[in-house]
């Protein structure tokens, strides 16, 4: 991070002239204690890294049947897209579309935006509309609740547990693998590190 | 953290939410702020209207708070039987049948996680509007909270998905979605953009930025 630099806190509007910050280390506000820099080491390799990584782990996670279910000899697997496209045909169109947003369609637009940004970034290029694109990231961030689908996955299975049996599918693990990949990409990419290798002379 | 002792609002600076850079304010009689040099968001010193907006979607969520608790969510039919769950019902059932933990997670998620949010932007909105200097720091605290807990309510919505798509064999057992579910997923929504229109800087406004930090020479 460069030193020196005078940056307003988000969440109280102080202004602070940053200090030098180490790898790993962050910098807090000093009146609110929110966190103003955060840089890791290797940080924009690791998201990079980590949201290709995420994008294979969607596509698997929705390529294959999440859960099983067999109750009185029969069968049934599902996809979540099935799930979905389910409540679609009940009626439900507001509720599919917003599982279809929370689920499948943020995560997917946070890591394609991530790579966007990041990948050219690695080959010391710039991708045209950067900042444009990290516009849009902010506002899918907070609807993509992967974590969240995580916990819905869990207690549904208990719920059915007494009246099935439930078989978790490959899908399941690919959704639990993804929430700590998502978690630890968005956690090794510090927005002013990229800013900052974008300024750089080329 | 060294600070300046001043907040970017009273230096004539914008900070861009967005990628937060610092942009020199233009004066109010040349209209607003304009956009971010870098990153085109749209500038603004505070949110806009952002004590107005949040009342709107507080009150608008504790309306719909009372049809999503109040109608059915699911309606389960079983070799001819058909039972309709509420929220609350469901959580009943969990602790009839003695599942204390799921109980307790559906609970907490779909009933106690969106009625205390929405006490919270509501004290926060007060406490904005009355000018408070009551422990700014603990209410922007509060205000983080706010944030990252109202996407747990969004639990119960994908326990319906997941249900409906599972059980869903024909006369056997059967789950559909009701509109107790609609409404419900409305609220879930409703409070996550009231608590993205508050400002937590409004919070600091009516303080001097002197009084906490200290100042190395
Ligand atoms: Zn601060
Ligand atoms: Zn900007």
């Amino acid at each position: 991070m460069t030193a020196g630099h005078i940056m307003a806190c988000h969440d109280c509007d102080l202004l602070h002239r940053l200090p030098a910050v180490a790898d790993g280390m962050r910098a807090t506000c000093c009146r609110c204690g929110a966190a103003l820099a955060r840089p890791k080491r290797n940080g924009l390799e690791r998201a990079l890294a980590l949201a290709v990584t995420g994008l294979v782990l969607l596509a698997l996670a929705n390529s294959f049947p999440f859960l099983g279910f067999k109750i009185q000899g029969q069968a049934r697997e599902t996809l979540l897209l099935t799930g979905i496209r389910q409540l679609y045909t009940q009626e439900m169109q507001g509720v599919a579309v917003l599982v279809f947003i929370t689920t499948v369609l943020a995560p997917l637009a946070q890591l394609l935006v991530l790579v966007y940004i990041l990948l050219p970034l690695k080959l010391n290029r710039r991708a045209p509309g950067m900042f444009q694109v990290f516009r849009w990231l902010r506002t899918i961030e907070p609807w993509s609740m992967m974590e969240v689908f995580m916990l819905g996955i869990l207690v549904s299975v208990v719920k059915l547990a007494k009246m099935a049996q439930i078989i978790p599918g490959i899908a399941a693990f690919c959704f639990m693998a993804l929430i700590f990949v998502l978690a630890a990409c968005m956690a090794s990419l510090d927005p002013h590190v990229v800013w900052e290798r974008w300024e750089e002379p080329q | 953290m060294r600070p300046v002792a001043r907040t970017a609002q009273t230096a004539s600076l914008v900070s861009c939410t967005v990628c937060h850079l610092l942009v020199r304010r233009r004066p109010a009689s040349a209209g607003p702020a304009g956009e971010c040099p870098r990153c085109g968001a749209a500038l603004h010193s505070r949110k806009p209207n952002s004590i107005a907006r949040t009342w709107a979607l507080v009150i608008a969520a504790f309306v719909l708070y009372v049809p999503a608790n109040v109608l059915p969510i699911t309606k389960v039919t079983s070799l001819g039987m058909t039972q309709s769950d509420t929220i609350m019902s469901g959580v009943i059932y969990f602790v009839q049948t003695g599942m204390w933990p799921i109980a307790l997670v559906i609970f907490i998620a779909s009933i106690f996680v969106p009625v205390l949010k929405l006490f919270m932007l509501l004290f926060l909105v007060i406490s904005v509007q009355r000018r408070s200097t009551w422990r700014p720091k603990d209410r922007t605290r509060l205000y983080r909270i706010t944030e990252a807990v109202g996407r747990w309510s969004m639990t119960d919505i994908f326990v319906v998905t997941i249900l409906v798509a599972l059980v869903h064999l024909g006369a056997l057992a059967n789950i559909e979605a009701q509109t107790g579910a609609v409404f419900f997923a409305a609220v879930v929504v409703i409070t996550m953009l009231a608590a993205m229109s508050f400002d937590p800087r409004l919070i600091w406004d009516v303080k001097e930025p002197q009084d906490e930090c200290e100042y190395p020479a």
